[in-house]
């Protein structure tokens, strides 16, 4: 029953944070306040002919999910920093890849909420209309979601506890995110274009392939990682 | 305190030295042996003889990726520092040469393809391989705890090697789903004897800047455990 304890306590952690986060509500709105801001941004730059908008849809979303994803991964980690907490997270029992499986839960409701926010406004400001396909649009987002978050959290591990933080983790984590960003703006704009090449197919398999790799390799490397 | 002895004794020999003086003099053999012999592209004419450094530095950046590769995976496995500082060590030299890769490859596609800059898969791939390894050496920078800058950058350099077939395939598909690349022309049998000993002179040098590089990095781990020891008193 080893595998029932270990499923508890990443849903204790993943509540924990969740709780935490759900109580002060300031990083979630700020992060959200945040993404709607860089998609205005991108309506000025981009804009304002409706064609030109539509076509930068899929990208302006995501960039905007990335830019404030990125403030999120490295707070998960650092509330427990400020209050002295990880050290007896990981003074107690059990297998230290389930501090991982909570964070990474957690960040992954924390993100899809935000990404929710940011389609809603972005399907608004950039007049995309909604293609019949919006299921598979719906699976490409969480797929490129979860290759967001898991190397993300994975990473913040690391640069929240350095001196340069802010400036390390995007450094770590954009170029390692290429394929989930080409793979997520690619497909999109395929569906939302009515997929008349039948790509999108073959970016979602990308994705699924992406996020098999990098959430075992995290769960594998993370006991590592979180110990030095 | 084994481990401390280990680290104190850190390697130096002459001969490598010795071996450093004969790669750059095989390495200038090799360039002058090429550049006199090939005959001029019926194409690009004497441009081609960038090719003797872009290709070689191209394929030596790939070696030394796949150290970093190895000894990240080795030092996750057996955890002795040695093979943390040689990681370090080729990452240094891997992204040395990536840069070269880059700046030849412009040079030689500004004349060839009328850009600077094309959004080729391969082209692609090596600058963001370049990302990531910067990446890899700013962690480096940034964490001054030995075991945690050594456990990290494994779990990074690692990570940054599994992502490159997926970059590369991601990009491809970028590319080709729209609008397809021409594939570069193949080879005459004139130019492959001056890319294959340039390419030998190059790994001999990557060889000697990795040495070294990883001497220079057991060095400094030596300063640093005399301070340490100073600090608390001792000898």
């Amino acid at each position: 029953m080893a595998w029932r304890e270990d499923w508890r306590r990443v849903r204790v952690i993943a509540w924990k944070d969740i709780t935490t986060e759900r109580r002060s509500k300031a990083g979630f709105n700020s992060v959200a306040a945040l993404a709607v801001t860089i998609l205005v941004l991108f309506g000025f730059a981009l804009g304002p002919e409706a064609q030109a908008l539509r076509d930068a849809a899929a990208g302006a979303v995501w960039l905007a999910a990335l830019f404030a994803g990125v403030l999120a991964f490295n707070r998960s980690f650092q509330v427990e920093l400020e209050s002295g907490a990880i050290e007896p997270l990981l003074l107690y029992p059990g297998s230290r890849w389930t501090i991982l499986a909570g964070k990474l839960l957690a960040n992954a409701l924390f993100v899809g909420l935000m990404l929710a926010i940011v389609v809603i406004v972005g399907v608004t400001l950039f007049q995309v209309t909604i293609p019949k396909a919006w299921p598979s649009l719906l699976g490409l987002f969480a797929l490129g979601a979860v290759g967001l978050v898991v190397l993300g959290t994975f990473y913040a591990a690391m640069s929240s506890r350095t001196r340069a933080r802010e400036v390390l983790l995007p450094l770590l984590l954009f170029p390692m995110l290429v394929p989930v960003l080409l793979a997520a703006i690619s497909g999109s704009k395929a569906l939302l274009t009515g997929d008349l090449m039948h790509e999108a197919g073959a970016w979602i398999r990308l994705l699924v392939a992406y996020d098999i790799v990098f959430v075992s390799a995290t769960l594998l490397a993370f006991e590592h990682v979180i110990e030095a | 305190m084994n481990e401390t002895a280990d680290t104190m004794n850190v390697p130096r020999s002459r001969a490598w030295t010795l071996f450093g003086v004969f790669a750059f003099v095989a390495l200038i053999a090799a360039q002058v042996h090429a550049v006199l012999t090939s005959p001029a592209d019926r194409d690009m004419g004497h441009l081609q003889k960038i090719l003797y450094v872009h290709v070689p530095a191209a394929w030596i950046m790939s070696l030394a990726f796949l150290v970093v590769f190895v000894f990240s995976i080795r030092y996750m496995w057996r955890g002795q520092e040695k093979d943390d500082l040689l990681a370090a060590a080729a990452a240094e030299v891997g992204a040395t040469f990536n840069g070269l890769t880059l700046v030849l490859g412009m040079i030689w596609g500004k004349p060839a393809w009328g850009a600077w800059w094309v959004w080729d898969p391969r082209v692609t791939t090596t600058l963001v391989l370049f990302m990531i390894f910067v990446g890899y050496l700013a962690l480096r920078s940034f964490v001054d705890d030995p075991e945690r800058r050594a456990q990290w950058s494994a779990a990074v350099g690692a990570f940054g090697a599994i992502n490159v077939p997926i970059v590369y395939m991601s990009v491809r598909w970028w590319r080709t789903l729209h609008q397809i690349q021409s594939s570069p022309s193949t080879m005459d049998s004139a130019y492959v004897l001056g890319l294959r000993t340039n390419a030998i002179a190059f790994m001999l040098i990557m060889i000697y800047f990795i040495r070294r590089r990883y001497e220079l990095a057991r060095l400094r781990r030596a300063t640093e455990l005399i301070a340490d020891a100073a600090a608390l008193g001792g000898t």
